[in-house]
């Protein structure tokens, strides 16, 4: 299983969890399956356009996916995924 | 509104516009938008005019119906007003009608910009109720947070890449911080923290409290019109690490043409970036919008953000104000460190290599013409990165303490201009 951190932003939508277990995929899969259990969450993270937004940080096993193949990154059984709000820091 | 949060009215989403209560938060819920400090600006129309502005204290807080907190500040209360110098040598050397320098490597109390940030940030911590402040920092933000911390009493933990310059860990050691060295570069240090501020109920001055804390650095911005004789510069050059300082000095100039203080005209603010770390100038030179996000590798690691927070607004600034960027390798750092301190005798840290050796290209390129006036915002003190001009502007030379010798010396000296 692939376990996704939800920051505290997400967790009044996410039902109060702070990790989330689903399957393996690319990382828009994986997106969408939170999507199925989450309403919404797919909207808050992605634009219209299907790309992530630029205000959200996606790290795949501690790596920004826009140093992979941001969607279509590959997110394995045992892989981990953090969502970080991007406007921190400087 | 209620008097007791000042002229401060919400906490609103830049992207979306919905509002949030006046507390330790920086993203909206719905989009991940920055949240920004919404003002009373009538209130404050009536409050801050030239008269009252001059008749206070020369420090940041003589602006404070600008400045996001309630009440009086608790901390550091005697940060900003750094001189703003007329520097004709560099000007000449640069090849520049007129050239200003606002000195903020000599800003009080650890002798860089971030004291103006931290002052506002800790201020409004210490009305929110925090006992505990933290950051995660390039250097000079950790000094800052760790020595307003001290002087006000409160506990803190700063975080920084593990390999900062000595100076700036000893600076943070020494007011008795906890400071914490992460193995990786800011970039990652920085998510680091954003989780910790999720966790912990600290103040982050950087994260959680970065709605108040940005604003503290629309006071350079205020402070350079009013020394200019109530005048916004024609160009300004400002180096970029987050690019949150660009956006804000931009801010500084709108608040003072809206509230009436300075006759509005046109605007120039450019961006200066290290060519190790450069997102946001190769994004700008490229006519593009948004960034692409860098591993940093430059002398310059007050810079060295990948990511940068702001990266997207301050590129916006630059295009809606007709600036331009451009970036300088580690050599020309150097370069500008040294034109700095040998024509007006400033010896800044090395994100003010990076500005000056920025605005020598703009000026050479004709971005920054030179029949104009410029502003180069310097922001940090070389005494805190040594180790980057360390035989890089030659030994001094040893002699006896014999008169002999040092007229052999000097001999050799005059022998060498005459050939």
């Amino acid at each position: 299983m692939v376990e996704v951190l939800i920051p505290p932003q997400l967790r009044r939508l996410c039902d109060g969890e702070e990790a989330v277990e689903v399957g393996p995929g690319t990382l828009g899969e994986v997106l969408l399956q939170l999507q199925q259990r989450f309403n919404g969450i797919y909207d808050r993270l992605c634009q219209p356009d299907g790309r992530v937004r630029g205000s959200v940080l996606v790290l795949v096993n501690d790596e920004d996916v826009r140093f992979l193949r941001e969607l279509q990154t590959p997110v394995c059984s045992g892989d981990s995924v953090r969502l970080i709000p991007a406007f921190a820091g400087g | 509104m209620s008097q007791s949060n000042g002229f401060m009215k919400a906490l609103k989403c830049r992207e979306c516009g919905r509002e949030y209560p006046l507390g330790a938060t920086h993203v909206c819920e719905f989009d991940f938008g920055p949240l920004e400090v919404a003002y009373d600006y009538e209130r404050i129309r009536q409050s801050l005019t030239r008269e009252t502005i001059c008749s206070r204290p020369q420090n940041m807080w003589r602006y404070r119906e600008l400045l996001p907190i309630a009440g009086e500040p608790t901390v550091g209360a005697k940060v900003g007003y750094t001189p703003l110098i007329k520097a004709d040598r560099l000007a000449a050397r640069l090849g520049i009608r007129e050239l200003w320098i606002k000195n903020d490597a000599v800003n009080y109390p650890t002798l860089s910009f971030k004291d103006r940030v931290v002052s506002v940030a800790l201020s409004r911590s210490v009305e929110l109720g925090f006992k505990t402040v933290a950051c995660a920092s390039t250097g000079n933000l950790a000094n800052s947070v760790a020595a307003n911390a001290a002087a006000a009493g409160l506990q803190c933990y700063v975080f920084i890449p593990s390999d900062l310059e000595q100076g700036k860990v000893v600076n943070s050691l020494v007011y008795g911080a906890n400071v914490v060295a992460i193995r990786g570069h800011y970039d990652e240090v920085n998510r680091l923290c954003a989780e910790i501020a999720g966790k912990y109920g600290w103040a982050f001055v950087n994260v959680n409290m970065r709605p108040y804390y940005a604003e503290g650095s629309k006071s350079m911005g205020f402070e350079i019109q009013e020394q200019l004789g109530w005048q916004i510069p024609e160009h300004t050059v400002v180096c970029m690490a987050s690019g949150s300082l660009l956006t804000k000095i931009h801010k500084s100039y709108q608040e003072f043409s809206k509230l009436g203080l300075v006759q509005s005209h046109g605007w120039k603010i450019h961006g200066a970036q290290a060519t190790g770390c450069s997102p946001i100038t190769t994004a700008q030179k490229a006519g593009l919008d948004f960034f692409k996000p860098v591993k940093p590798n430059t002398i310059a690691k007050s810079l060295a953000i990948g990511t940068p927070a702001d990266g997207f607004y301050a590129l916006k600034v630059m295009k809606e104000t007709g600036g331009h960027s451009d970036d300088v390798s580690d050599d020309e750092i150097r370069e500008g460190i040294r034109m700095l301190a040998e024509t007006e005798g400033i010896f800044a840290e090395t994100a003010g290599g990076v500005t000056v050796g920025v605005a020598k290209k703009l000026i050479a390129q004709g971005k920054i013409p030179a029949d104009s006036s410029a502003v180069l915002c310097i922001t940090g003190n070389g005494l805190k990165t040594l180790e980057a001009m360390l035989g890089h502007c030659g030994d001094s030379r040893v002699i006896k303490p014999s008169l002999r010798e040092f007229e052999a010396l000097l001999a050799s000296d005059q022998a060498e201009v005459a050939g």
